[in-house]
């Protein structure tokens, strides 16, 4: 997994609530390997009308916005189905940090799997910087995970991000590898598990 | 042990292999279901050369891409058919016990965890998919992960996780005729929110809980990940230790003795604290339907679309216009007058054999307005409702009987909701596009998309639940 330490991008401001797994990639591009290009269809059908035309008042679209790696969004962003492919679209189209009040559970687990930084902020912050974003679009937005700061043009704060996966971010750890180092841990609790709740092995 | 512990606090201690010194725990998987989307995980493992740690506690099902209407031997996509087939070279090739598309066991994974026995009350469930809270309706902590952590718990059969914030909900009382699990959900999300839960682990209480069959419970916990929760999950009692005797692959003899002895001390403790409480009053609980595109967006089917003018909030009444846009309603619209195109009963939410027969008996005698599929939760409730006659009800109403899988709940088998068309569904998610791009989903339980599809518009099925001869 690549590190994150700190980026310096433009940001897109998205300002709805709920965005959902089912918006940032529609299920019909579920049984898209990777190497396909996910980062196309990213939020097609927001992005796209049905003849596979830009939207042009779509944020994303905007000359400005289109280059950017960091989304500032509504709370509750990533609710929903728990489709990895979803954090895979984000991070294939360029985005490395999404800045928003809350998030769903599975995908900012999900996130973090995959080096894209979720950044909580309070939501009169998120709606101060999403205002900033629609006055100025050209503000580069500065994200340092170091720091725990975020600033850009006039604006400047912290972000909330867990201590776990902060220093997993920073550092571009992998979680299987550091599981294998407590093996000896794992093989004694299933031993003494299968005596303690023999119930729980599936019978047949 | 002396220290009082709600009914989370016990599952996660008996599953806790060891916590680090930042707060992130390591858990023992008891079982682990995966599905052709699981393919993502099956690559990262191919990719280290890694084997499947327990076989033994992993099955596989094929539900999300397996064709539920017309024929299943051959699958006309090849798309569709490579995704079914992958599932199969996956079980096969690392010895996960399968339930195929022509397996007399097949169905939707959170149907058939519960009915084959596998899903038991304190054990620790997880799956590559959110509805995976659906199996905390038996005392058991399940809940949905992604592709990463999937290929983790293949790899190791553990998990990192932090351990949730504690949240209870009790509905007491007693709910109405023709109200249902599904009611009782769409209450408390529409309360609550899409995220009102987000964090936390819900343990559902109360006389009203208590009162459901475990097709209900498995409903309301199935629903849970709308509000955003980690996991649901009910106390096991009774209904839930007659549900699970007898079932394949549950416990016999003596060991479902020494189940029946644990199961028993599943729950929350007298004086056990949480760090949220919610109460409902079940008596005041109406059926209900979502009108917008969150499904936090449900109101009583007697009450009208919302009027973002009256909203102070702009960010609020921004969300309720672009949904009344999408939704194609008007403001003020009352709900009982939005005509439906097309009805949907199925899913892992309300796709079980008493789901089937409560629109069955909605159905009976009467015909749909709209056209419609019914995709039962699994091969063998498909076989009981058979059985039972329930197939010819659907089919003279004019509803199409189906096989099944997931369907048009997400639509990635190719059956899908038109562009515009607005469906009445027994779904979970009323999201944008989420039957199709461009669908309209209503959500509701499945006596009122019975209701809907009689009357060719939202309408309330207390008014066809007088006794009649049919």
């Amino acid at each position: 997994m690549e590190k994150f330490t700190r980026i310096v991008a433009p940001a897109c401001p998205l300002n709805v609530t709920n965005i959902n797994t089912d918006q940032l990639l529609p299920a019909r591009y579920l049984k898209w390997p990777r190497s396909a290009g996910l980062g196309k269809v990213l939020l097609q059908d927001l992005r796209f009308d049905a003849e596979g035309h830009e939207r042009p008042d779509f944020p994303l679209n905007q000359p400005d916005f289109r280059a950017a790696k960091i989304v500032v969004a509504g709370r509750n962003f990533g609710c929903g189905s728990s489709r990895e492919a979803a954090v895979y679209a984000l991070y294939d189209y360029g985005i490395r940090c999404v800045i928003a009040p809350s998030f769903g559970d599975i995908f900012a687990g999900n996130a973090i799997q995959n080096g894209l930084l979720t950044a909580t902020v309070r939501d009169e912050v998120a709606g101060g910087l999403m205002s900033q974003l629609t006055a100025a679009p050209k503000t580069l937005v500065t994200v340092d995970l170091e720091k725990q700061t975020i600033s850009g043009g006039d604006f400047s704060c912290g972000f909330g991000v867990d201590p776990v996966r902060r220093l997993r971010l920073l550092n571009g750890w992998d979680d299987i590898a550091l599981t294998e180092n407590f093996r000896d841990r794992i093989t004694a609790f299933k031993a003494t598990d299968q005596t303690r709740r023999a119930w729980a092995i599936p019978s047949d | 042990m002396t220290e009082v512990q709600t009914l989370i606090d016990k599952l996660w201690v008996a599953h806790e292999i060891l916590r680090r010194d930042d707060g992130e725990s390591l858990l023992w998987v008891d079982r682990h279901y995966v599905h052709e989307g699981s393919f993502h995980a099956f690559s990262r493992l191919a990719e280290r050369g890694a084997a499947v740690a327990e076989p033994g506690f992993t099955f596989g099902v094929a539900d999300h891409y397996v064709p539920t209407r017309g024929p299943r031997d051959s699958i006309g996509n090849p798309e569709i058919a490579r995704m079914v087939r992958q599932i199969e070279e996956n079980a096969a090739r690392h010895r996960i016990k399968l339930f195929g598309l022509n397996d007399r066991r097949q169905g939707i994974v959170h149907v058939v965890g519960p009915e084959q026995g596998l899903t038991l009350p304190g054990l620790l469930v997880v799956c590559g998919d959110s509805h995976t809270s659906t199996h905390g309706a038996l005392g058991a902590f399940a809940f949905g992960i992604g592709a990463s952590e999937v290929a983790h718990v293949l790899m190791t059969q553990t998990i990192w996780q932090r351990r949730p914030k504690r949240m209870r909900v009790t509905v007491d009382g007693k709910t109405a005729p023709g109200n249902a699990a599904k009611d009782i959900a769409l209450t408390i999300i529409g309360k609550i929110g899409a995220d009102g839960a987000t964090g936390h682990a819900v343990e559902f209480a109360g006389s009203a809980i208590r009162a459901l069959s475990i097709e209900g419970r498995l409903t309301l916990c199935n629903m849970s990940i709308e509000a955003g929760a980690r996991c649901g999950m009910v106390a096991p009692d009774a209904t839930t230790f007659d549900y699970v005797k007898g079932r394949p692959f549950a416990p016999k003899g003596t060991a479902l003795e020494q189940a029946f002895d644990a199961w028993s001390r599943l729950k929350t403790d007298d004086g056990a604290e949480f760090e949220r409480e919610v109460c409902f009053d079940a008596d005041a609980i109406a059926p209900i339907v979502t009108w917008g595109t969150s499904p936090q967006h449900a109101l009583p089917i007697d009450a009208s679309v919302p009027n973002p003018a009256g909203e102070t909030d702009p960010a609020r009444a921004n969300e309720l216009r672009e949904a009344i846009d999408y939704m194609g309603l008007r403001p003020g619209q009352k709900l009982t007058e939005v005509a439906i195109d097309r009805a949907f009963i199925g899913s892992c939410t309300n796709a079980r054999i008493e789901d089937l027969r409560a629109a069955a008996a909605v159905l009976a005698g009467r015909i749909s307005k709209v056209p419609g599929l019914v995709s039962p939760g699994s091969s063998l409730v498909k076989r009981q409702a058979e059985e039972e006659g329930l197939d010819r009800i659907f089919r003279d109403s004019g509803l199409e009987w189906g096989e099944s899988g997931c369907s048009m709940c997400v639509g990635i088998n190719g059956d899908l909701v038109a562009p515009g068309e607005r469906c009445a569904s027994t779904t979970n998610r009323n999201f944008r596009g989420r039957q199709g791009p461009g669908a309209r989903t209503h959500l509701m339980s499945p006596v009122m998309v019975a209701a809907a599809a009689v009357a060719g518009h939202l309408s309330d099925v207390r008014s066809l639940m007088a006794p009649r001869k049919v």
